[in-house]
């Protein structure tokens, strides 16, 4: 599935709902989905900075794609990583960098992209695009010296 | 004098507002309180009639803007009861003002080896100053601890007042857990050795009634934007003799009386700390602000506030999920409380979403957290606005919290 048609499935998913409360409930049944990251994983320089929650995240990188894991002690913010997954998850780097996520917009979740101190989407989104930047610049030079 | 609660309510026009489809339960009062008509107005007012820059034309205006402001300083000597007018220095708030005494005289005193005393509840404004000054110094930062309840051990305190220790900070009120510091004590065990006091005061300054001159504090300083004035707004308060023993804080125009290019004289107190333009129009708000809770009465705002706390910590202290943090005898206005297995930041949204509006997090405080053994909490604060129908609607919240989370 391309990014745009994972992202219009996720965009449909969430308007079925108008109340918030069905919204935040998908959102955190969706966490329970999440590829969850080993726990040896769960190291300091996989957390992300930036958030009130802890989130942890950790990416590899298999035949030309970006494969993601993560967690959070906090249901919400798994709930919104696992959805950034889900929309990344598999994709080569390149369109991982070039993405636009404001389909974030569209879901009713627009409270989780204010730049605040608390919160961590942000972050999420330059830590996931960052993974895909190093592994696209690995790749590229690995590519050269070939 | 009766507390019209409906009345004071009606002063706030950002309480009619709806957020999330629900009208607004504003209970972040330690981040900042809502400001009152009077105080908005008088700002607008400055910049729609008055708006000049002060201490400086002969012109009609900036002589009445210089009153006025001069006035606010008047003001805010009474509120607190300072000696003198040259007392009061204006900043723009709490963090500068720590930040000023910290650098101006706190240099001047610490040699390496030294100590700086504060305590375990410090706010990290009240913290970070004194940590980097240390370091500077080769000298030490020592920690008061605290008790469960989230006091100052005093046995502890007083011990720790040694030889070697050249200043005192802490905070009057802590804002993670709402104790209120038995200050006046402290200061006056730290006197019996000459040391001098910084008292924070930015959680105390809207909740009770500070007298400076009682306290005998050599320093007091309060953020006016959480005393229902404006932003960047900021009062120190420092006893004349120590103020005068003390370099500028910064340099520039305002605190100088004869410049040339190989020497420069300062300016007299309280000049000498306000370089460059303040902000004038927060300063006259302060001022509103400040008559604003005369005219309420400190006593009045206490007793009010002390109820909401009662009946708040009453209501949460019957969930068995709940845990609040921070029981100290003395407290003011704060509870610090959270769930069983329901992250705050968790809670905090669905908070959110039905209208409330309060604090998750470590409140800048990490280190009370670290001693607590918790990452943070979820903080509701009170002003002199809210309600007990609005704890009712917390408690609602709550139900919905544990519904969706639990």
């Amino acid at each position: 599935m391309s990014i745009e048609d994972r992202k219009q499935k996720i965009i449909a998913e969430f308007s079925m709902f108008d109340d918030w409360m069905d919204k935040y409930n998908l959102l955190i049944e969706m966490g329970k989905s999440l590829p969850v990251i080993d726990p040896h994983h769960k190291t300091k320089s996989n957390l992300i900075s930036g958030c009130q929650s802890r989130v942890w995240l950790q990416a590899r990188y298999e035949n030309n794609r970006v494969y993601f894991t993560a967690n959070s002690d906090a249901v919400i913010t798994k709930g919104i990583v696992s959805l950034l997954i889900r929309v990344f998850n598999g994709l080569p780097p390149k369109e991982i960098i070039e993405a636009d996520t404001a389909f974030l917009d569209k879901i009713g979740l627009k409270e989780h992209l204010s730049p605040t101190r608390s919160n961590g989407l942000t972050s999420m989104i330059k830590q996931m695009k960052l993974y895909a930047l190093a592994f696209k610049t690995k790749h590229d030079s690995d590519k050269k010296e070939d | 004098m009766t507390y019209d609660i409906e009345k004071i309510r009606g002063q706030f026009p950002i309480l009619q507002r709806e957020i999330n489809g629900k009208s607004l339960v504003y209970f972040d009062n330690a981040a900042t309180t809502q400001k009152p008509l009077s105080v908005i107005e008088r700002v607008s007012a400055y910049y729609r009639n008055e708006n000049c820059n002060i201490h400086r034309g002969v012109h009609f205006l900036s002589q009445e803007a210089t009153q006025e402001f001069e006035d606010a300083r008047e003001k805010v000597r009474g509120f607190i009861n300072a000696g003198r007018k040259e007392e009061i220095i204006f900043t723009k708030g709490t963090t500068e003002a720590i930040n000023l005494v910290a650098y101006s005289f706190g240099r001047n005193i610490l040699g390496q080896g030294d100590e700086v005393l504060i305590t375990a509840l410090e706010h990290h404004s009240n913290l970070v100053p004194w940590q980097v000054l240390c370091r500077e110094k080769n000298a030490f930062l020592r920690v008061v601890p605290i008790n469960n309840k989230g006091e100052v051990v005093q046995e502890a305190y007083k011990k720790m007042l040694g030889p070697r220790t050249k200043m005192v900070a802490i905070g009057h009120i802590s804002n993670a857990l709402g104790t209120i510091n038995p200050v006046r004590e402290m200061i006056a065990a730290a006197h019996e050795k000459n040391i001098p006091v910084l008292v924070d005061g930015a959680q105390a300054a809207s909740h009770i009634k500070i007298d400076v001159q009682e306290l005998d504090c050599d320093f007091y300083c309060f953020s006016g934007h959480k005393a229902y004035g404006p932003m960047g707004s900021g009062v120190l308060f420092g006893k004349t003799r120590l103020l005068e023993s003390m370099d500028p804080y910064q340099c520039g125009g305002e605190m100088v009386d004869r410049v040339t290019f190989e020497k420069t004289t300062y300016n007299e107190l309280p000049f000498k700390f306000e370089a460059g333009t303040p902000n004038v129009e927060s300063i006259l708000g302060l001022k509103t602000a400040l008559d604003f809770m005369d005219s309420l009465g400190m006593d009045s705002i206490g007793s009010h506030e002390k109820a909401l706390l009662e009946y708040g910590t009453e209501q949460l202290a019957r969930d068995p999920d709940i845990t609040i943090y921070g029981t100290a005898d003395r407290k003011t206005s704060i509870i610090s409380f959270l769930f069983k297995n329901i992250h705050p930041y968790d809670a905090g949204i669905i908070f959110d979403k039905t209208g409330i509006a309060l604090r998750t997090g470590n409140h800048c405080a990490q280190p009370v957290m670290d001693r607590l053994g918790i990452s943070g909490t979820i903080r509701v604060s009170f002003g002199a606005y809210n309600t007990i129908q609005e704890i009712d609607r917390l408690v609602e919240s709550i139900g919905m919290v544990k519904k969706m989370l639990g």
